[in-house]
């Protein structure tokens, strides 16, 4: 689990060259792992082969344009990337419009703070943990549910997840947020 | 941002907004709501950490193999993403997601009287569910319904009781067949609530059971 670890904090550090240097090299890597991803998640939500791939490019572009809304204190890489994807999927599967909250985001200034990034991104790491660590059902439930697969009727929304403690946490930086932002 | 909100949305909500999977009505309620109330901003955040964690473990679909240098030539084409905005717009009374929906803040809805003083503007979605601000004037009722499937109110301004408790300004109500409520508007400010659902309510009264054809609730 290891790797994983050291991972989580990786892509973290790609994003910042994808942001900072509008580096290819770093990007390279960020779509060698996402991308392939991106579009089994496409293909599980029922598309087909090529607006998968269609829209896994343009999830992809969206990551190098939008890498200065990325925020590690909130977020790992791979949530960031699925929050894209999953506006794409309504978007171009389902045709309907997203509606968002108001965006919070740091001033242009704000480098993000090492320690609190590095506690998100372990708390991002034992939640994958815990689910791979889930009963086969329990799992494949959850899966189907951020595949698509599940009306909001149908969800359970007890996961049997620890969510407690990544959600502290979240809700401490957004403090950290609104404070600077008064 | 404000500390005052009491009633908040469900797990099963935020999941399902998380995962992507509600219809567009309940999705621009959410998405007020979370716009005023940081804990359920928090509380999304990581439903949306587990999504995050389902795409980790997915399997891998080899992309084609032009596909990278694609990908470049469409970040070459797309414009330059606009800068950081610091400030938020100015603020009135609808969050920004429902201001998106209204065309502008309160004084650019286009009400349609319910009868009285009572009034509707429904708002365009997909027709899966719908959504429409309610006004009700200060110490008037709702008319009496029970629902066929699930309606989520927001309080925007004033506030209203029913049976199930009182809701202030950001607090959300979620009601499924079970209840069958008379939400009554307090005293002080006219309330304006955002209203979702994804069935026709079931009025009880006389009167609105004759106005509904034409109200579209």
């Amino acid at each position: 689990m290891n790797q994983r670890q050291t991972s989580d904090a990786r892509w973290v550090r790609l994003v910042e060259r994808v942001r900072s240097d509008k580096d290819q090299a770093a990007f390279a890597e960020l779509f060698a792992h996402f991308a392939p991803r991106v579009k089994a998640f496409l293909m599980k939500s029922g598309a087909d082969s090529s607006l998968a791939e269609e829209c896994a490019q343009e999830v992809m572009a969206t990551v190098w344009h939008k890498a200065q809304l990325f925020d590690p204190e909130r977020a790992s890489v791979a949530t960031w990337v699925f929050t894209i994807a999953r506006n794409r999927r309504i978007d171009a599967l389902r045709k309907q419009r997203r509606p968002e909250p108001e965006d919070l985001t740091w001033g242009p200034e704000h480098e993000p703070d090492q320690s609190e990034t590095i506690a998100l991104q372990q708390e991002s790491e034992l939640l994958g943990r815990a689910l791979a660590a889930l009963p086969e059902n329990q799992r494949v439930l959850i899966e189907r549910a951020y595949f698509g697969e599940l009306s909001h009727s149908e969800i359970a929304a007890e996961t049997g997840l620890p969510l407690g403690t990544i959600k502290s946490r979240i809700r401490l930086a957004l403090e950290r947020l609104r404070q600077e932002m008064q | 941002m404000s500390t005052t909100i009491t009633h908040h949305l469900t797990d099963a909500l935020l999941m399902s907004y998380a995962a992507g999977n509600l219809p567009e009505a309940f999705s621009l309620v959410v998405a007020t709501h979370i716009s005023m109330c940081d804990e359920c901003r928090a509380r999304l955040a990581s439903f949306e950490a587990v999504g995050g964690a389902v795409l980790e473990d997915a399997p891998e679909c080899a992309m084609s193999e032009d596909s990278f240098a694609a990908t470049m030539r469409l970040i070459a084409g797309m414009p330059a993403e606009a800068r950081i905005e610091a400030a938020p717009e100015t603020r009135g009374l609808f969050p920004k997601p429902l201001r998106d929906y209204v065309g502008g803040d309160v004084d650019a809805v286009q009400w349609r009287s319910l009868g009285g003083k009572l009034r509707q503007a429904v708002l365009p979605t997909a027709r899966d569910a719908s959504v429409r601000l309610l006004y009700i004037p200060a110490g008037a009722a709702m008319p009496d319904h029970g629902h066929a499937g699930m309606e989520l109110t927001m309080v925007l301004q004033g506030a209203f009781h029913d049976e199930d408790g009182y809701y202030g300004p950001g607090d959300v109500e979620v009601a499924n067949e079970d209840l069958k409520h008379t939400p009554v508007a307090a005293p002080g400010p006219d309330c304006i609530c955002l209203v979702a659902t994804d069935a026709p309510l079931k009025f009880s009264g006389l009167l609105p059971r004759i106005a509904q054809p034409f109200i579209g609730i």
